[in-house]
């Protein structure tokens, strides 16, 4: 039996001699919820671009469904629906508007259209602002929108490229708990990528660890922590590649050290 | 089709709700009638050619139309910047119908802007002298919108940032624009330059507006109209074509 829905192979991206993504091979299987977890640069949006068919790889193979997205674009574009890292809105429409062309894009039916409209207008608190042109909301807002739209039609799998960052907990959530509903409900795939380790260790089913378009381990949150012999996932990380998920809290060393590195490939 | 429908319709919102796009396009149309009509109108009568506003009108009506229609065109490069453009590209819709549904959208915006000014052109003195033949002008207007809007989306398909957008203003649609015809009659010009606006395809745009609004026509009405869809199905399939192999 197939219950393998995403399979990669030996995947690579070379952008003018950077190697963005390194031979990496991972599968998911489906009804999973999936982490993507790596420093910034690591590769984990282009994989992404590259699965969403928005990228040509240079070489390896990928299969979405039974399906290549390098091969057969269109195939594979009615088996996802994505939530990109960066804003996709569009600023002179209204937060309604936006989803409306949305359900249209993705032909989710008119009688339903409305009422799941509403609904995730109201998880995102945006539904008072509906009548308001994207333009004038704040970053947080548009990001909560941004997420909202995604999740407006149900595909059979879901990526979400950092959907939570800059969100206060409250939110993260309440849109978490969603998200999970689906899953549970429709049996919707979740591939996701996120700089909160504590978001990942709680969500995630199985996760994979890249560093500079390379994959280091994948497992269960358990195993990664019982491998590395960490408390935490967050620690099992550091172990994993010499430093902390997020920028902020990596030191100007590292990001020399990390250039240097991927200066010398 | 509704998803044809919701991409012209989008094009048609960010246009009425942008209002100084609609002054910008409007003033600059209106300026070069009021300023060239005004300034070189004694000249041209001197030389014999007859009324210059007459004469100017259709080529400024045409100007207003690709100036317009290329923006639209070109806005996909915005689009690309701002990211909307992937929110479309990995929609589960044919590429296809997204360059149909946005060209539309681009040239119904263009086609109106020509309107107007053809009514503001109207007050500067303009008189159509074949009422009867205005539904052909029409069809010129929405050709010269289409075949636009095309050029500019091939154009913005295969660059990357915006620095590329002033670059197309100044090296395509400018001498588009002044070797088309528009502001001066095309008899009698030297060899060279009279080969150039024979290429170039809004000549016939320009010609096919004069010969229904005005009854002159340099190239003959049936010339211009069989040119301009020949070059606008053209234009369509290689502006479809490249936008299917955008790259994000
Ligand atoms: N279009 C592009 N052209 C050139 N280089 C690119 C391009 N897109 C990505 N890269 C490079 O590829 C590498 C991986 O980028 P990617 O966006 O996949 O990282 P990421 O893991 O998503 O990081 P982040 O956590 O910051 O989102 C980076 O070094 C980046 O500079
Ligand atoms: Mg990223």
């Amino acid at each position: 039996m197939d219950k393998e829905i995403i399979t990669v192979k030996d995947l690579t991206k070379t952008f003018n001699g950077l190697t963005a993504v390194d031979h990496i091979s991972f599968s998911v299987q489906k009804t999973e919820i999936f982490g993507f977890l790596g420093p910034n640069g690591a590769g984990k949006s282009t994989t992404i671009k590259m699965l969403t068919t928005l990228l040509q790889p240079t070489s390896g193979s990928m299969l979405m469904n039974g399906h290549d997205p390098a091969e057969d674009p269109h195939k594979v574009r009615q088996t996802f629906g994505i939530v990109f890292q960066d804003p996709s809105l569009d600023d002179e429409l209204t937060a309604y508007e936006n989803m409306e062309f949305h359900c249209i894009l993705y032909n989710v039916p008119k009688t339903i259209r409305r009422k799941r409209i509403e609904q995730l207008l109201k998880i995102v608190e945006l539904w008072d602002r509906r009548k308001d042109l994207v333009k004038k909301f704040s970053g947080g807002m548009k990001r909560r929108l941004e997420i909202a739209r995604g999740l407006l039609h149900h595909p059979k799998i879901l990526f979400l490229d950092e959907p939570t960052l800059g969100l206060d907990p409250q939110t993260r959530n309440l849109i978490w708990l969603h998200i999970k509903e689906l899953n549970k409900k429709e049996g919707i795939t979740v591939f996701f990528t996120t700089h909160y380790m504590e978001e990942a260790e709680r969500v995630a089913q199985r996760i994979a660890i890249i560093d500079h378009g390379r994959i280091l381990t994948q497992g269960t949150p358990k195993q990664l922590k019982e491998k590395t012999r960490s408390q935490s996932l967050e620690d099992a990380f550091i172990k994993l590649t010499g430093r902390a998920i997020r920028e902020e809290e990596a030191t100007s060393t590292d990001r020399m050290r990390m250039r240097r590195r991927l200066f010398r490939r | 089709m509704k998803v044809i429908y919701i991409l012209w319709l989008r094009q048609l919102k960010r246009y009425i709700r942008s209002k100084a796009r609609i002054i910008g396009s409007l003033g600059q149309p209106l300026l070069f009638l009021v300023a060239l009509g005004f300034g070189f109108g004694p000249i041209f009568q001197k030389a014999g050619q007859g009324n210059y506003i007459q004469f100017l009108a259709p080529g400024i009506i045409a100007m207003s139309i690709i100036f317009t229609a290329m923006f639209s065109g070109i806005e996909i490069i915005w689009d690309r910047q701002f990211g909307f453009l992937k929110e479309t590209l990995v929609a589960p819709v044919s590429r296809l119908k997204i360059m149909v549904g946005r060209t539309l959208g681009g040239a119904t915006v263009a086609v109106l802007q020509g309107i107007v000014v053809l009514l503001i052109s109207l007050i500067a003195g303009f008189r159509p002298t074949n009422i009867p033949m205005i539904p052909l002008a029409l069809v010129f207007m929405i050709l010269v919108a289409i075949l636009f809007t095309a050029i500019g989306t091939a154009i913005a398909s295969l660059l990357d940032d915006m620095q590329g957008f002033h670059l197309i203003m100044t090296f395509v649609v400018m001498p588009v624009f002044f070797l088309s015809g528009a502001l001066f009659p095309l008899d009698g010009l030297p060899r060279g330059v009279s080969i150039v606006a024979s290429m170039n395809p809004l000549s016939y745009g320009v010609d096919g507006l004069r010969g229904t609004l005005i009854g002159v026509a340099h190239f003959g009405l049936a010339t211009d109209l069989a040119v301009l869809i020949a070059v606008t199905a053209a234009f369509v399939a290689i502006g479809s074509y490249l936008f299917s192999k955008i790259q994000i």
